[in-house]
């Protein structure tokens, strides 16, 4: 038995996601009187995987060939599945990323186990093996009994602190029986923007709403988050009006973020709105109308004028960081 | 092209979420239910390619009571439905039930929602990809078919991929894959008649129970700073709750 953790890199630089889905993996490995094991696919840094170590992984291997420098979810879960199973892994934890959420259901279904995803906290093993997971659009949290011996455990980034509590070992490159027949899905083009948190690994987040009148005012948004080294957010009406992207859209039907702070501009806070962010640790809200919603489910907040407001905010952040 | 499209019956985005029975089920009381938005795309899209190309759309749904939002589905354009008469239990029980029946009617495309809004999980695509053996499209923005060949784009963290694969394969829709299409009078007098074909569920796959629900703790209540003194507020951010 062992507690097997996906360890998920970008050309070769591993995930902040990845470090707290191993620091999961050690604390449970730890309450079932075992090790835990980071498994990465297709990784050619050493330095980057003994690294992994220190975030509580006793063993790195690293599984290697042809076919797997570019996520593909078959693929990836055939390899994955066949080291785990040469460590007698039965426990796996696996970040809820995009790629995660690929790879987790067929891991799953390859080994016949309990899947849960979507898990917020550490896992209840003192009677059975019970584990914590937000529903219905962060309105509430359920607890799951998994009740098969395998078990697959998808892990909410930013819901487990990344600790540094051991040290770097040496990693093993492991050969898998993999081949292009198991390549499914065949990947065209990646288009990512570089240098940018992506909001759902972010720890801080400034979001702007319709307050915000139009795109042109976003200049202040930007310039905050920058001095922040936060992501930058909308809501929903923002981006269909095409002031922001479609992928700064958060909330029911956009994406679901859970950031250290939340700072909400210009956003009224309707209930699908909140659905998105309402689990963020910090919540600020800044909005002229006192009755906006946003300021029941907020921390702090500020009734005035954003365009009054952010320039304040802004220089304070200023003097902060310099 | 045949396509089967899964619908998940969830409640309408506005509930306020409770539970009853010692927070052990989700109370129903007073809720209205909806096709999951999510799953209403993946119908929408459906439509649209079998206008283009020819072909069928059948929805599936796992659950017992949901008849009335079947019949929606089938009101927004699907020819015909099965029910699977048995409560949604898990994720690899309903993805286990879904597998069966596209591989029993032979379909080429199952298209699923990205994830349902009341248990979030989003795994019942990659689920049922893995049981038949097929490509995995996830979280899909665009879908394009031409002959056996599907192209499409996915979101991944901080971007898109452009991907490709063969039919048969799993789909699942993500928000800017289409506008969803509401019923109109003809679909919804029309969809009294359609096919509904309800039939009993494989036993086996009971993996996990939902066993307690508990909502979030109440916020404390908002703390106000002064308009005038706006700087403040990064001060507190910083010395006292220790995020910036
Ligand atoms: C099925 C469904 C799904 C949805 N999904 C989402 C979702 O995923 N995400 C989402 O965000 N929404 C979603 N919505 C929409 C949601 O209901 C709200 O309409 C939306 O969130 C409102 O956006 P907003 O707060 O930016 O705009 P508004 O509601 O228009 O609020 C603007 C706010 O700005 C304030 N304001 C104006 N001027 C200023 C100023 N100068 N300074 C400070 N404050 C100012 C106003 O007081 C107001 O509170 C969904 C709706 C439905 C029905």
């Amino acid at each position: 038995m062992s507690v097997i953790v996906f360890a998920e890199h970008n050309e070769n630089i591993f995930k902040k996601s990845s470090f707290e889905a191993i620091s999961y993996g050690k604390d449970l490995a730890d309450k079932l009187n075992t090790n835990c094991v980071a498994v990465a696919i297709g990784c050619s840094d050493t330095n980057a995987l003994s690294n992994l170590g220190k975030y509580g992984a006793s063993k790195v291997l690293n599984a290697t060939g042809n076919t797997l420098k570019v996520f593909e979810a078959a693929a990836f879960a055939k390899a994955f599945c066949e080291v785990a199973q040469s460590q007698s892994g039965n426990v796996v934890i696996i970040s809820n990323t995009y790629n995660g959420k690929s790879l987790a259901p067929r891991v799953a279904a390859r080994m016949n186990a309990s899947i849960v995803s979507g898990i917020v906290a550490m896992a209840d093993t003192t009677s059975g093996f019970s584990v914590k997971k937000s529903c219905f659009s962060n309105k509430a949290f359920t607890y799951v009994q998994m009740k098969e011996a395998n078990k697959v455990l998808a892990l909410v980034p930013n819901s487990y602190p990344a600790k540094e509590s051991g040290s770097s070992v040496t990693p093993e490159n492991v050969s898998v029986a993999v081949s292009d027949a198991d390549i499914k899905t065949i990947s065209k083009s990646i288009s990512t923007v570089k240098g940018k948190v992506p909001l759902t690994e972010a720890e801080v987040v400034v979001s702007g709403g319709r307050g915000m009148k139009g795109p042109e005012n976003w200049g202040m948004i930007e310039e905050l988050a920058e001095w922040l080294g936060a992501a930058t957010a909308c809501s929903k009406p923002v981006a269909d009006m095409d002031w922001r992207p479609h992928s700064e859209h958060v909330g029911q039907t956009g994406i679901t973020i859970k950031p250290n702070l939340y700072m909400a501009i210009g956003i009224s806070g309707a209930i699908q709105h909140l659905a998105g962010v309402g689990s963020s640790k910090v919540i600020c809200v800044i909005n002229k109308d006192p009755e906006a919603p946003f300021f029941k489910a907020a921390d702090y907040g500020i009734v005035g004028d954003a365009f009054e407001v952010l320039p304040q905010l802004i220089e304070r952040a200023k003097q902060l960081k310099a | 092209m045949k396509i089967l499209v899964c619908i998940s019956v969830v409640p309408d985005t506005t509930t306020k979420i409770t539970f009853t029975d010692a927070n052990s089920k989700f109370n129903t009381a007073g809720v209205q239910f909806i096709v999951n938005p999510y799953d209403e795309l993946a119908l929408t899209k459906a439509l649209e390619l079998t206008e283009q190309y020819g072909g069928t759309v059948t929805v599936i749904n796992v659950g017992t009571d949901t008849e009335p939002v079947i019949r929606k589905a089938l009101a927004i354009g699907a020819t015909d439905a099965i029910r699977v008469n048995a409560e949604p239990k898990d994720a690899m029980f309903v993805a286990a039930q879904i597998a069966a029946q596209a591989k029993a009617g032979g379909f080429d495309l199952v298209f699923t929602g990205r994830e349902s809004i009341d248990y979030n999980g989003g795994m019942v695509a990659g689920l049922v990809a893995e049981m038949l053996d097929w490509p995995l499209l996830n979280v899909v923005t665009k879908i394009e078919v031409n002959g056996n060949t599907v192209l499409a784009t996915r979101d991944i963290d901080g971007g898109k991929e452009d991907l490709e694969c063969q039919l048969p394969c799993v789909a699942s829709a993500q928000k800017d894959l289409c506008e969803p299409r509401i019923p109109n009078m003809r679909g919804i007098m029309g969809a009294r008649t359609k096919p509904l074909n309800v039939v009993e569920p494989f036993a086996g796959f009971d993996f996990a129970d939902y066993h307690l629900y508990e909502l979030p703790p109440a916020k404390q209540g908002v703390r106000l700073i002064d308009p005038a003194n706006a700087g403040e507020l990064i001060d507190l951010l910083h010395n006292e709750k220790k995020v910036i």
